[in-house]
């Protein structure tokens, strides 16, 4: 079967040349920075307790990212990546799922996974990378991933989880399963072929899928002007076949509006969508970035007004659900529960040595099990140079 | 026990797995209705239905990316590459996702039940591109299993035991021999043990090694050399890795000799590592240097084909050259 979109085109006898201009993609806003909506927007379905909670992730997320850049410079862990900026964007999206619904995150996603419940201290083990990490202390900080809430540890190498969600989204459909998969990805990272090949299945095969750009302008240094020259990332979507929407990503009413439309599309009518959530990454990409070297403090300046945090809280303020007093007691609390927390976990041993040869296999094979003795043979002999190690090599 | 050839053997062992297990997809480039361009998949989507078994857009990246995140959700998918030339845009989601997938998650999440299927290796006048043998590119990639099956009997038994393994596999099958080899299969279900080297013939003066494709051509070499009056060890090694160390390594100690074949470049080629392993471990036993007889350190040409394999003739004047050291 050919395709049927084009023997119904529209016949023409003189070259016409067609172009983005010709799409127009609006965007979605719904809250204006100081509390009040525009009039005639459709606002999401949202109760004060749902509120409440995104608020919370909003503030804990602030007390954490804020503690751990702190944690980086002092030298207590060796990498950490903050999403001050672009709270709205993830947390905004994951709470208008179920919880069952997969999260499959790039890597500046910490506020999903702490609105689905992900314990302080799991996090803490995480970044300490130490022998309650439920990644076994193997991967580099902000690397998280929990089974229990249905989110997809996170890999280093970028967009590979979009084709990944077409597939897990795929098995969502296979199972008729009334889940779906929600997919986070930067600007720069739908530059990669994964990108592409992940779109164009996901609408082949009409999957349970949401798609979630978070465009925050820059790809480590390069901007977005350097990255592509199309109107952004939404209107490729829709030449793969899938729906697009374009919200703006400070505005958690819009992102949350825009997501629980989405995930209707999604699951109901396994009709795959691209939110594109316009943002901005206030902080440095990561504890190894220093931003002034490619961006303006002016510019930094301009996006700090837009504050998604402040946006919101003036918002609940007007709704008489919050007030400036509880909300600096609130961060306040939460800033002494992450440094306790963090306290007590970098005071936990590493992993045991036994670990570098489990989960490569699902059993260890001879040879991981000869290079363990051979390896614990020679710490035994060394044990000075292994400190981390030495000390419980038999404490079987 | 019925008269089978690579290709059917294969197919065979695909309806057993879909049959009996619904977990299990099948898809590739041209793997739906068509059953492949080598007719792997012949009447598998009639069968099992559109929704296991499909045709995949043009996309290696996706296919392997597709297969990670269906997997890593407990299904079982059998992707299909469509030549192992062309594998190369799904080196990261092999290399980089599926192999680590379990490790990097501290067993919260794997792909276990991914199978990777793609026909490899020279002979059939493919030139650069529909020739390669690129097991070796994955060998140096702990948290995958390669696999690569000699006949009908062994691909069907090794795909089997590849399909419900714990771990993601790649599959290499020998093209060369998809119609060319044919023998008795069993049309029950079995598997044959991941891991596990088979001596194919005993012997007293030197082990000959090899895998997949190449095994045809030592057992000619192999034939040659007895009539010279030697006696030679065949193994196939079947997984490469996890290799059968222990296996070789017991031949090696008796017959104090090592030739191993293989059709990929000889730098970097896993013979390389099977030789030195085996000099550490049986030095005091060889009586003569491990020998390498494999494909040159070129692409793979198309005029010279037969003198870029490591052909029959090739190997038989190695194993004299190492009997007579």
């Amino acid at each position: 079967m050919s395709n049927s979109k084009q023997s119904e085109a529209r016949v023409v006898h003189s070259p016409v040349f067609i172009s983005g201009d010709d799409l127009e993609t609006p965007m979605l806003k719904i809250l204006r920075q100081d509390g009040t909506t525009y009039a005639g927007a459709e606002l999401p379905e949202i109760d004060k307790t749902l509120a409440l909670k995104i608020y919370d992730t909003f503030l804990f997320i602030r007390a954490l990212d804020e503690r751990m850049v702190a944690a980086q410079r002092q030298g207590r862990i060796s990498f950490y990546m903050t999403q001050i900026g672009e709270e709205a964007a993830d947390i905004g999206s994951t709470a208008a799922l179920d919880a069952e619904d997969m999260i499959m995150a790039q890597y500046r996603e910490q506020g999903a996974l702490a609105f689905r419940g992900f314990p302080l201290e799991q996090f803490m083990h995480q970044l300490f990378s130490n022998e309650n990490d439920l990644g076994k202390g193997r991967q580099m900080p902000i690397h998280y991933g929990s089974r229990d809430l249905h989110y997809m540890t996170i890999s280093s190498p970028l967009a590979t989880q979009l084709p990944q969600a077409a597939g897990y989204a795929y098995g969502l459909k296979l199972e008729e399963k009334d889940n779906c998969v929600i997919c986070y990805f930067g600007e720069g990272a739908a530059s990669e072929g994964d990108f592409h090949a992940a779109i164009n299945m996901a609408g082949v095969y009409k999957v349970p899928a949401i798609y979630f750009c978070r465009n925050n302008g820059y790809a480590i240094s390069t901007p977005s002007s350097e990255q592509f020259a199309g109107d952004g990332i939404a209107p490729r979507a829709v030449a793969y076949g899938l729906k697009a929407i374009r919200v703006d990503g400070n505005d958690v009413l819009a992102v949350l509006k825009a997501t629980q439309e989405a995930r209707r599309l999604a699951v109901e009518e396994n009709q795959p969508v691209l939110i594109e959530a316009m943002t901005y990454r206030l902080g440095a990409h990561s504890t190894s970035d220093d931003p002034s070297g490619y961006r303006s403090k002016k510019e930094e300046e301009k996006w700090r007004e837009k504050d998604p945090v402040a946006r919101f809280k003036n918002w609940l303020i007007a709704q008489g659900w919050w007030s400036e007093e509880q909300d600096a007691a609130d961060l306040e609390q939460k800033r002494q529960n992450v440094l306790a927390a963090m306290k007590k976990a970098e005071t936990v041993a590493a992993p045991k040595v036994d670990e570098l040869i489990t989960d490569v296999y699902d059993v260890p094979p001879q040879h991981l099990q000869d290079q363990l003795d051979e390896l614990k043979a020679h710490i035994r002999k060394y044990p000075e140079a292994y400190p981390k190690t030495a000390g419980r090599l038999d404490d079987e | 026990m019925s008269n089978m050839n690579l290709l059917q053997a294969i197919n065979n062992a695909l309806d057993i797995a879909m049959d009996k297990d619904s977990n299990v997809v099948c898809f590739g480039e041209d793997v739906g209705h068509f059953g492949g361009v080598f007719r792997a998949t012949s009447h598998l989507q009639d069968k099992y239905g559109k929704s296991r078994c499909f045709n995949t857009p043009l996309t290696e990246q996706g296919i392997i990316g597709f297969a990670n995140g269906l997997a890593s959700g407990g299904h079982k998918p059998v992707a299909e590459i469509q030549f192992a030339d062309y594998i190369f845009p799904a080196f990261d989601q092999i290399v980089n996702e599926a192999a680590k997938f379990r490790y990097r998650s501290g067993d919260q999440f794997s792909v276990g039940g991914l199978t990777i299927r793609t026909p490899y290796g020279g002979g059939i006048h493919g030139g650069l591109y529909h020739s390669q043998s690129p097991e070796a590119y994955f060998t140096g990639t702990p948290g995958l299993k390669v696999v690569v099956p000699r006949n009908p009997y062994q691909a069907k038994g090794l795909l089997l035991a590849s399909i419900r393994d714990d771990n993601p596999v790649i599959f290499f099958e020998p093209k060369r021999l998809y119609r060319a080899s044919t023998g008795e299969v069993p049309e029950e279900d079995y598997e044959i043990e991941l891991g596990k080297a088979e001596v194919v013939q005993e012997g007293t003066d030197i082990t000959v090694l090899g895998w997949g494709a190449q095994m045809e051509v030592l057992e000619k070499a192999v034939e040659m050399a007895a009539k010279d009056g030697i006696s030679c060890e065949l193994i196939d090694l079947r997984t490469l890795l996890p290799w059968d160390v222990d296996t070789v390594v017991a031949s090696v100690k008796k017959t104090g000799r090592l030739l191993i074949s293989h059709e990929a470049p000889k730098t970097g080629g896993f013979a390389g590592e099977i030789a030195t392993e085996i000099q550490q471990r049986c030095f005091l036993h060889l009586e003569s240097p491990i020998e390498r007889v494999t494909g040159l350190d070129t692409p793979f040409p198309l005029a010279h084909d037969k003198e870029y394999m490591p052909d029959h003739l090739k190997n038989y004047e190695a194993i004299k050259r190492s009997v007579n050291f």
